[in-house]
């Protein structure tokens, strides 16, 4: 029964994958020596799509998985499988953390973990840079032109007030066209 | 209902419209999360991500599970969840149909690499509005930047990151060290 096994599978990686999408990874590719569902060479394929699509791209992987698996409904399967153990999980620590919410262990750590978050955030925007740098960019020409483009997004995000109110997708919408526009 | 529905359009839109993952998903969670809902504070949304980095899962399925679970517990749990993850079903099903052609098509690249430059811009903002929020003190820059630099240098994993500054937070309250 293909689904009990996605759902098994999935489940698994939704609950011993710490650490986010990218953590999935292993788990994808052992499944697929285990099982002749997708490839090695095929998650490679999905982290690609992953990538240029939008939303988590653990759950972009988890649907593409399950889709090569058992199609439309093996996907479906796979996604939810991949989330249910976060649901519980989430669920359990929401409750604990509101009823510990004056507790000064708990204020003074998270406190502290805040700005730790704050640079590990910092750290993967410098990530996705260098993705973006190293992945598309095929010219030279095209290194000054990112700088430019970022520093200019950047300036305009910050400061120009009309601009702090749109939403980021409009910002997106723009980059899209931007980078068609000078081949990124 | 009508609430249950407004998370799950909530979560709709913060999936359907980030491009990058979970981290990269930040500018748009605080923007209809905090300024257009005001359902959760700035400081919370780094909370749950701080949970979500060191729990089991996909971390922005495990934000919008926090955020749902706050507004209505568990029920609004699983309807922010799915909201997050049914633009990635809905898109990712239809390319797979046609996976080859759209890897392969020189628009659809050039404009995720446009978008990708955008993302780091909204990114960059988020941290500045971040840096403000989170650093109180010196001390609360140091572990900023100690967070940064050996999260980006080192193959430190994330969970112990985020637990030891937790620990040194628990260590500066227990020394007195600790003001609100």
């Amino acid at each position: 029964m293909i689904f009990l096994k996605l759902f098994i599978e999935f489940f698994k990686i939704g609950l011993f994958a710490i650490g986010g999408g990218p953590a999935t990874i292993p788990f994808l590719m052992d499944i697929a020596e285990r099982y002749d569902w997708y490839t090695v060479n095929d998650v490679t394929n999905m982290l690609a799509v992953s990538e240029s699509t939008p939303g988590p791209i653990g759950i972009n992987m988890a649907t593409y998985a399950g889709f090569r698996a058992a199609g439309l409904p093996g996907g479906l399967v796979a996604t939810l499988s991949l989330v249910l153990p976060s649901l519980i999980v989430i669920c359990i620590i929401a409750k604990i953390l509101d009823r510990f919410s004056k507790n000064m262990y708990v204020r003074s750590s998270f406190a502290t973990i805040r700005p730790a978050v704050t640079g590990l955030i910092a750290t993967a925007v410098f990530g996705i840079f260098r993705v973006a740098i190293f992945t598309t960019a095929e010219g030279k020409w095209q290194f000054p032109i990112y700088l430019v483009l970022l520093c200019a997004a950047f300036y305009g995000v910050m400061n120009i007030k009309k601009f702090k109110k749109l939403h980021p997708a409009v910002w997106i919408l723009c980059g899209a066209v931007i980078g068609i526009i000078f081949k990124l | 209902m009508g609430e249950l529905l407004s998370l799950y359009f909530a979560f709709f839109r913060i999936g359907g419209l980030t491009f990058g993952g979970g981290l990269a998903m930040l500018p748009m969670l605080k923007h209809e999360l905090v300024q257009k809902k005001e359902w959760v504070t700035e400081e919370e949304i780094l909370d749950y991500y701080a949970v979500g980095q060191c729990t089991p899962g996909i971390i922005a399925v495990n934000v919008a599970t926090f955020v749902g679970y706050k507004k209505r517990g568990v029920i609004g749990g699983i309807f922010s969840t799915l909201g997050m993850v049914s633009p990635s079903l809905l898109i990712v099903s239809v390319l797979a149909f046609f996976l080859e052609q759209f890897l392969s098509n020189q628009v659809v690249a050039h404009a995720v690499g446009g978008i990708k430059v955008v993302v780091c811009a909204l990114m960059l903002q988020t941290v500045v509005t971040m840096v403000k929020k989170t650093v109180k003190n010196i001390l609360g820059a140091a572990v900023l930047l100690i967070a940064f630099l050996v999260s980006m240098f080192l193959p430190f994993p994330t969970v112990l990151i985020v637990v030891l500054a937790g620990i040194f937070g628990i260590i500066l309250y227990k020394t007195g060290r600790y003001r609100e």
